[in-house]
């Protein structure tokens, strides 16, 4: 009861933040919600006993990725962008019909494939202990772990290469 | 008596201890910085101006509370209140001692015990920075927005040796829960050197200690590492704009997080409650001990050799309580209690102390020296330190 009570609330401000995110129109505003969508993840990582999972979501994404976010955006002084031009008749009348169009097609597929399954019950095991993702990363999926941390590196390798402008 | 109930008894207790424990920490802080640099300190509120803390909450509640124009109001708001709150749920997971029995109730000295309870910690200092970084931002006024950048880029930077620094020692205990990190440190080496982390495998976690130190001095945003708030130069930095209990909350917020980060490396190098030689020899009457010759020290200059008269009598009231305290350690009924605490306590002050040491002490840095130092020394250094531990692990244990 609590733990559907929890999962309703929190799956609730994912998504209001998520949505938050997209509309609003202020950069820091947008960062600000993605670490609400990231934070409200985290919790239910933990509700479904994935504890080790939901505190790497918290100190990778929520603090550590969101926060050059926000420094780049404190950086480069985004202001609030300017208010969109009025969208076109056409778009609103084929767009809103189209969207919900969409996701109800998306969830009868969901629905269709999933719907099956069993119930997944709140707080019984742990799944996503640190022992269980180490063992998964060192084992079964070394080799794709290994080679993207190597695509990371020619990624930040190919970022400083690029913006190093012909100073030296 | 129920799990609720003990529980909120738990929580209560802690949250009162901890709150009085900042406020009171502020006060040791003038105290000892002022006793580096001779002089007295404060000393008009209360016997050794032990009241001041209490004054001083009172003059920032009743101040006025100033919302400048032209702040982003909204974020201005919520920056305090997030770098507080981060700060202080840390203490939740941290334990003060081990499993004890008061009045045939057996708990433990901890408000809840995590299997990542250090991740915990990690994740909630990771978030500490958003309410620093948006304090500077939503002030709209370029010192604050200086020192909220620094802020920003300082703990992004000092994040990654501190946590190889944490990780090496974990190597060693193979779990993540402070109270089995602890229980992992139990036993003496040879019979008398206690098994701490800074006294295992040869003296490699002893340099993880040290750069934890480094790094956890700049993750609170501490002397020499506090240009996010240089006075010289940025005015007050990120909390320029702020005043009242809003400033107050960044106060309460930087001293929650030292704590935090003292209690942290107590808990991974020093043992936490354990004591430093084995109780064969004694160690458990070393609290009392101490105690008793800090109240014979007070009476002594209370009544004998009196430097000032108004020491007449607060001294020998200290000597008395001290004595009365050392009294409760010898207790039997209490002694399981208190002696685990004692030493936990003693530790986590320590290295407190020399936080506010350090602070009396070191000059700033300067902005690139601080970024050369993170990425071109502590960095390097740790990693390999890392691999040395992991590579001893491997072949020994």
């Amino acid at each position: 009861m609590l733990d559907a009570a929890l999962f309703s609330l929190f799956a609730f401000i994912a998504i209001a933040c998520g949505i938050v995110m997209v509309t609003q129109k202020h950069p820091i505003a947008s960062a600000l919600s993605l670490i609400g969508v990231m934070g409200s993840l985290a919790i239910l990582y933990l509700l479904l006993g994935a504890a080790f999972i939901a505190a790497a979501q918290l100190i990778v994404y929520a603090g550590a990725i969101m926060v050059l976010f926000l420094f780049v955006i404190m950086l480069l002084n985004a202001g609030q962008e300017p208010p969109a031009r009025r969208t076109s008749l056409l778009a609103k009348l084929l767009g809103i019909p189209l969207l919900i169009v969409l996701t109800g097609a998306l969830s009868f597929v969901v629905m269709l494939a999933f719907g099956h399954g069993t119930v997944v019950k709140f707080g019984t095991g742990t799944p996503g202990s640190a022992e269980d993702v180490g063992r998964a990363l060192f084992t079964t999926y070394l080799l794709p772990f290994e080679i993207t941390s190597v695509l990371v590196l020619i990624a930040i390798l190919g970022a400083v290469v690029l913006a190093r402008k012909e100073m030296d | 008596m129920n799990f609720f109930l003990l529980s909120l008894l738990k929580l209560g207790l802690v949250a009162f201890v901890f709150l009085t424990a900042l406020a009171y920490l502020q006060w040791i802080e003038r105290k000892v910085i002022a006793h580096v640099q001779v002089r007295v300190g404060p000393n008009r509120v209360g016997p050794h101006g032990l009241l001041q803390p209490l004054v001083d909450t009172i003059k920032l509640l009743t101040k006025e509370d100033l919302v400048p124009s032209y702040v982003n109001r909204f974020f201005y708001l919520l920056a305090p209140v997030l770098s507080v709150s981060t700060a202080l749920v840390s203490i939740a997971v941290i334990p003060f001692g081990p499993e004890i029995e008061i009045f045939g109730i057996r708990t433990y000295m901890q408000l809840t015990d995590l299997n990542i309870g250090v991740l915990v910690l990690l994740a909630a200092s990771g978030l500490g920075v958003y309410g620093v970084a948006l304090a500077g931002w939503s002030s709209n006024n370029k010192y604050a927005l200086l020192g909220g950048l620094r802020a920003s880029a300082q703990m992004i930077s000092y994040e990654l040796p501190l946590a190889l620094a944490i990780a090496t020692p974990l190597l060693l205990y193979n779990t993540l829960s402070l109270r089995g990190i602890v229980e992992a440190q139990q036993g003496y080496f040879f019979g008398f050197l206690a098994r701490w982390g800074v006294f295992s495998l040869f003296g490699l976690l002893f340099i993880a200690f040290i750069i934890f130190l480094i790094c956890a001095f700049a993750e609170t945003n501490r002397i020499p590492f506090d240009l996010p708030e240089a006075e010289n130069e940025l005015v007050a930095g990120f909390h320029t704009e702020y005043s009242s209990m809003k400033f107050a909350a960044f106060f309460m917020a930087e001293y929650a997080n030292m704590v935090n980060i003292c209690c942290l490396a107590t808990h991974l190098f020093l043992g936490g409650w354990l004591p430093p030689f084995p109780a064969a020899y004694g160690s458990q009457y070393i609290p009392a001990l101490v105690f008793a010759a800090g109240g014979a020290l007070c009476l002594f200059h209370g009544t004998v050799n009196l430097y000032r008269a108004r020491d007449k009598y607060t001294l020998p009231a200290f000597g008395v309580v001290f004595l009365l305290i050392a009294g409760l350690h010898l207790a039997p009924p209490l002694m399981p209690v208190l002696v685990p605490l004692f030493w936990f306590l003693a530790k986590t002050g320590f290295l407190l102390f020399v936080y506010i040491w350090v602070r009396a002490t070191l000059p700033r840095f300067r902005y690139d020296q601080l970024m050369h130092f993170a990425w071109g020394w502590m960095f390097p250094v740790s990693i390999v330190n890392l691999f040395a531990v992991g590579l001893l692990v491997a072949l020994f244990f």
